[in-house]
């Protein structure tokens, strides 16, 4: 078995995730090339859709941002952003969308906005972009974000992007025309919501890693899937397209 | 009819005020430095800054002190990190205290449609179970008069000026733009004033032979200025592409005070305009960052006599 990095395993994770996909809202970094990496194994005819206003990408080199002009040369469509989320994402063309996060609580609810308050924050954020509304409009969205206990939080400092459950209570769902978080995609182990309570449960650990190694990381009494599977490792032809095509020059390895 | 083109100079002397607001869009493209420096080096100060992504542009802005408020969705530097003197104005109020009024994107997109179209709010699918409502009073919900559910609801934004870049325009400011289109159109049709930024100034033919590529008419434009590279560093579709150095170095630079203000020094008070800080850009900058021809096919709108 060849090596790996830790950010290689997310990246294939995400990629497989995306197998019965049909359409995805892709981000930059990471899950570009996840998106990219699907495209080329898992699912050969998944349409990428940028919040730029492009449709049907096919990035020739790996895109700097979601904004650049290699996600338009080649593309299906492109349009005016009131198109892409008027039509495309709220008119419930979009699967699966793939989100960052600097927090995430146990419901799979987002912050991007601040640390700290957000009046004095300690740490100003980016802030939501297009993150609140493609939760809540996407069909179903994937976390991806490292383990880290900074991240996995009891409770978050602010409420960026819903997940299953509002802030703090354990009330009705939040209204969604989308199903909400499917998938928490980390360095270390994969998580799912469980369907009864929309509450996040370890589901398979990446080979190598105990299970107490991610409880620990994780700043609330995690639940522990009845059975925990061990994430496949990446594949020779996966690290290969990774390495040699995606991201030739190693930026995210 | 008469000719729109005047200098930079003359915009924004003429139409960005002390104290107005202000919209330079561009969605990672076609984001006008070239108007964001002519607007520094006239020193206007109490501006409300309106971008759906303030970018290194207002990064620059709040930094050399034009800006009071910023009205925004997302505070990035794309694809590279933070916008360091946007956090440093936010955390600790340097250079001065600065307001936010903050959205999603798709809540300003729905500000900036209902203010093109003089609406009094738009409707959308945001915020539910988001924390933005609580910070931004702006954002309310009303009840569907047809159905009874709860949606979600942002008023217009009517920005006093936009100024707006694309690839080419005529002479009385009609606007063809083609690659990532933003909210050019919505912001240009919402504001009280229209600046059209553009590489190329071409004939009323060249127009009217591709009706569907125009992008903002004349009719609402008010100036029209001729500025090669005016968007660098960010890029424009076909011409050039970004200088992603660029962004990188202001990552770094952007972090201490003092070396922002030696590059405020040296790359907008320190030149007249655009000409003189594009010849102070490194030998060949320009000529890298040229893609290669991807030419679309020609198409036939037919005559109709």
């Amino acid at each position: 078995m060849s090596e790996y990095s830790a950010n290689e395993m997310m990246i294939v994770s995400a990629a497989r995730a995306l197998a019965d996909a049909r359409s995805v809202l892709v981000g930059v970094g990471l899950p570009n090339i996840a998106c990219n990496l699907a495209r080329r194994t898992a699912a050969p005819d998944l349409v990428l859709i940028y919040e730029s206003g492009v449709l049907g990408a096919q990035p020739a080199r790996l895109p700097l941002s979601i904004g650049d002009p290699t996600i338009v040369s080649g593309a299906l469509w492109t349009g005016p952003m009131p198109d892409l989320f008027l039509y495309i994402l709220q008119g419930g063309w979009v699967d699966a969308a793939l989100l960052g996060t600097a927090q995430i609580d146990r419901f799979g609810n987002l912050n991007s906005t601040v640390i700290g308050s957000y009046r004095s924050p300690k740490v100003r954020l980016p802030g939501s972009g297009g993150a609140c509304e493609i939760a809540i409009n996407a069909r179903r969205t994937m976390i991806i974000t490292r383990l880290t206990p900074r991240t996995f939080v009891p409770e978050l400092d602010f409420q960026t992007t819903p997940g299953h459950r509002k802030k703090g209570t354990t009330g009705g769902a939040a209204d969604m025309p989308g199903f909400g978080p499917q998938w928490v995609i980390t360095d270390k182990a994969l998580f799912w919501f469980d369907p009864e309570h929309g509450e996040m449960e370890l589901s398979s650990l990446h080979p190598g890693v105990e299970k107490d190694e991610v409880i620990s990381s994780v700043g609330w009494p995690l639940k522990v899937a009845r059975q925990v599977d061990t994430t496949p490792a990446p594949t020779t032809q996966e690290l290969q397209i990774i390495r040699e095509e995606l991201d030739p020059e190693g930026l995210y390895r | 009819m008469d000719s729109k083109v005047i200098s930079m100079r003359e915009a924004v002397g003429r139409y960005v005020t002390d104290g107005c607001s202000l919209a330079i869009e561009g969605f990672t493209a076609f984001i006008c430095f070239a108007a964001a420096h002519e607007v520094i080096r006239q020193r206007r100060r109490n501006l409300t800054l309106i971008r759906m992504t303030p970018d290194l542009v207002y990064d620059q802005m709040v930094a050399a002190g034009t800006a009071g408020k910023l009205v925004f969705s997302y505070l990035g530097n794309p694809g590279i990190g933070s916008l360091n003197a946007i956090r440093r104005a936010v955390e600790q109020g340097i250079p001065g205290p600065l307001e936010l009024e903050e959205y999603t994107h798709f809540g300003m997109i729905g500000r900036y449609i209902a203010g093109a179209s003089k609406l009094p709010f738009f409707p959308l699918r945001s915020f539910i179970g988001s924390d933005l409502p609580e910070v931004n009073p702006n954002i309310r919900t009303l009840t569907d008069p047809y159905g009874g559910e709860q949606i979600s609801v942002v008023p217009p934004l009517n920005p006093d000026v936009a100024i707006l870049h694309a690839q080419r325009a005529d002479m009385q400011g009609n606007v063809q733009a083609w690659g990532i289109l933003g909210v050019q159109k919505e912001v240009a049709f919402a504001a009280r004033h229209v600046i059209v930024v553009v590489e190329q100034v071409v004939e009323p033919e060249v127009i009217r032979r591709d009706p569907n590529r125009t992008l903002i008419p004349g009719m609402i434009v008010d100036a029209v200025v001729h500025e090669p590279y005016g968007a660098h560093p960010s890029y424009v579709q076909g011409f050039y592409d970004r200088d992603n150095q660029h962004y990188q170095d202001w990552d770094r630079l952007s972090r201490d005070p003092a070396e922002l203000e030696q590059w405020l020094d040296a790359w907008v008070y320190g030149v007249q305009n655009r000409r003189e800080y594009l010849e102070k850009l490194p030998p060949g900058t320009l000529e890298q960052l040229k893609p290669s021809q991807a030419l679309a096919d020609s198409i036939d709108y037919g005559e109709y006599r």
